[in-house]
């Protein structure tokens, strides 16, 4: 807007700030280039501490997949403003993860400084990945499925039990004593007896699950329907609205801040339970791979099990951001994931 | 038979009189103004029009029939707009006519409504992109979609600043002139009830009773220094227990 009717003088300190971080983008990207490039360096030529030790040749491919994306990148920021932009802007986390990186390969694999069977080397992952790629990608399915259906089930009650409780005094009247009981017993102390008194494991950890997330949507989903401010139902009255109305184009759009945080939280409850549900019970899933390769005290694979984690329990977290900054999107400062 | 009549009404909150044996009426189709000290109950009395609520003693009647509940022939424009902040200007006019079910046959009545209020050009912006006076053309706007017969004005001009607030007197003016509506504007500010009004009803503090009601017979539109104005500012600022000697600060302190 400002640069349509821009001055001579602020044309100038715009294109002077632009240059400023030019500079910093081209600064950042030959840094990030130089320390990929001399971590694959040093795995390729200084010797592993264990000879047995396979999979060197990887890293060091990966490494220089790495330096050579950002030389490339640094190289069409020039003329790609984006990809400048994202280069100056990520610049300083390439520089650190790739010292971290080369600090990694020389503490683990170069000197065993810090020696297996507790530490691992970069190499140790391809060799689960390797070993292990199917089960640990079966397990993943397995988590997945779990904790979708579970989820899916227990949100879904939670929502509609906590509209039911905000709209409705006597079915709050009723529900409320129920989830004051069952809401704060941690589904992890109801494994034992789930996998007892339920006819299979599955069912007892989609139970687990749906418990996890059931609580905290419906209390989040409950208070955010009961502080809908009085003045937005007497608005729609007067404009003829019907119950109905109220609940689901009044109440609802308005408590729904609230019931994405409950959806956050379950999330992370969803989480915890899924784990422990899977390494107590369960014969499949990433939980079950922690505790199964613990027997052999294979370190590295339990690494790679939780790696696979992060990525993917972030993920989950992501798309429930996205979803949210997308139905929200009214919402002023939303803190962001 | 009256528009409005609101027949020997006490009402209260629990053990707080608020309105104390109130009769009030108007003709179809006139401009009321409300007058009285903050917290006075003239609130509750638009709100008994309105039938959110229902008075404890007394009747309140729209066009001959008793109010027994909310109906989209009474509309209700707040000192804050309430606009839903989820929904774009033209969703929140739209309100009224989505909850009677005549959405898609109101496509025009939507717009017409829009354009009224001079918001044409803002249907698809946020409440929180307008500032106070647009949000209340909004306001505004959502209330007469329903082509009400009677519109209560619950100091709909309070919040908004001096400028703002003349210029939307003279916008309000010009809707009920065209609008045909019976309107019932609550307000505390003596020059706005003075200039727009046909009857300017004043009422005591808590709990309230209808301490006079006067005619304003001068022809509009009105200057806000018409001497004939003056005179009955003076008698209304009197009846409000302000000395005369301050009347003439106090006048425009009071909005």
């Amino acid at each position: 807007m400002s640069a349509t009717t821009a001055s001579p003088a602020s044309a100038t300190t715009a294109s002077s700030a632009r240059r400023v971080q030019v500079g910093a983008w081209a600064g950042w990207g030959a840094a990030a280039t130089a320390v990929w490039a001399t971590a694959a360096g040093i795995t390729q030529w200084w010797p592993n501490h264990n000879v047995l030790l396979a999979y060197t040749g990887t890293i060091v491919a990966i490494s220089v997949g790495i330096a050579a994306a950002i030389a490339v990148g640094t190289v069409a920021g020039a003329r790609v403003r984006p990809v400048a932009d994202w280069i100056a802007w990520a610049g300083p986390w390439l520089v650190v993860t790739g010292i971290w990186a080369a600090g990694w390969q020389i503490l683990t694999a170069k000197t065993g400084e810090l020696a297996p069977p507790y530490w691992a080397p970069p190499q140790a992952f391809v060799n689960t990945w390797h070993e292990d790629g199917s089960l640990l990608l079966d397990s993943t399915w397995h988590s997945l499925r779990l904790l979708a259906i579970g989820y899916s089930i227990g949100a879904t009650i939670g929502f509609f039990m906590g509209v039911a409780m905000g709209w409705s005094q006597r079915v709050n009247y009723w529900l409320h004593p129920i989830l004051r009981t069952l809401g704060p017993i941690p589904p992890a102390a109801l494994v034992p007896i789930f996998f007892v008194i339920l006819p299979t494991i599955t069912s007892a950890s989609i139970l687990l699950v749906a418990m996890a997330a059931w609580f905290p949507v419906t209390m989040l989903t409950y208070s955010g329907v009961s502080v809908v401010s009085r003045s937005y139902y007497d608005v729609a009255l007067t404009l003829g609205a019907r119950p109905r109305f109220l609940v689901w184009r009044v109440a609802v759009p308005a408590a729904l801040p609230s019931v994405f945080v409950g959806l956050f939280m379950g999330l992370g409850m969803t989480f915890i339970t899924l784990v422990i549900a899977e390494m107590l019970g369960a014969k499949n899933g990433l939980g079950w791979y922690i505790q199964w390769q613990q027997r052999w005290s294979a370190y590295p694979k339990m690494y790679t099990a939780i790696l696979v984690m992060v990525v993917l329990f972030s993920g989950l977290i992501t798309l429930l951001f996205r979803t949210r900054g997308r139905v929200l999107s009214w919402q002023k400062e939303l803190v962001r994931w | 038979m009256s528009a409005i009549a609101v027949e020997r009404v006490s009402h209260g909150y629990g053990a707080l009189e608020v309105l104390d044996d109130v009769t009030l009426r108007a003709e179809a189709g006139e401009l009321v103004a409300i007058l009285g000290p903050s917290g006075c109950g003239k609130s509750t009395l638009l709100r008994l029009l309105a039938g959110l609520e229902t008075p404890g003693a007394g009747t309140v009647a729209v066009d001959g029939a008793r109010v027994d509940g909310p109906s989209p022939e009474r509309a209700l424009v707040f000192q804050d707009p309430t606009l839903f902040p989820w929904r774009t200007v033209r969703q929140n006019v739209a309100i009224g006519p989505q909850a009677l079910g005549r959405l898609k046959e109101s496509a025009g009545a939507i717009d017409e409504a829009i354009r009224l209020v001079g918001l044409d050009g803002f249907a698809d912006a946020r409440p929180q992109q307008l500032s106070g006076g647009m949000a209340q053309r909004a306001a505004l706007a959502r209330a007469l979609v329903n082509r009400p017969s009677l519109l209560l004005l619950d100091e709909p001009l309070g919040r908004l600043d001096a400028l703002t607030r003349l210029s939307m007197q003279r916008e309000l003016l010009r809707l009920w002139q065209d609008g045909g509506f019976t309107a019932l504007l609550v307000t505390h500010d003596v020059d706005e009830a003075l200039v727009l009004a046909d009857r300017v009803v004043v009422m005591s503090p808590r709990p309230a009773r209808i301490l006079a009601d006067i005619r304003v017979d001068a022809e509009r539109p009105r200057a806000h220094d018409d001497p004939r104005l003056t005179e009955l500012r003076r008698s209304i600022l009197g009846l409000l227990g302000f000395d005369e000697a301050v009347v003439g600060r106090g006048a425009t302190a009071a909005g």
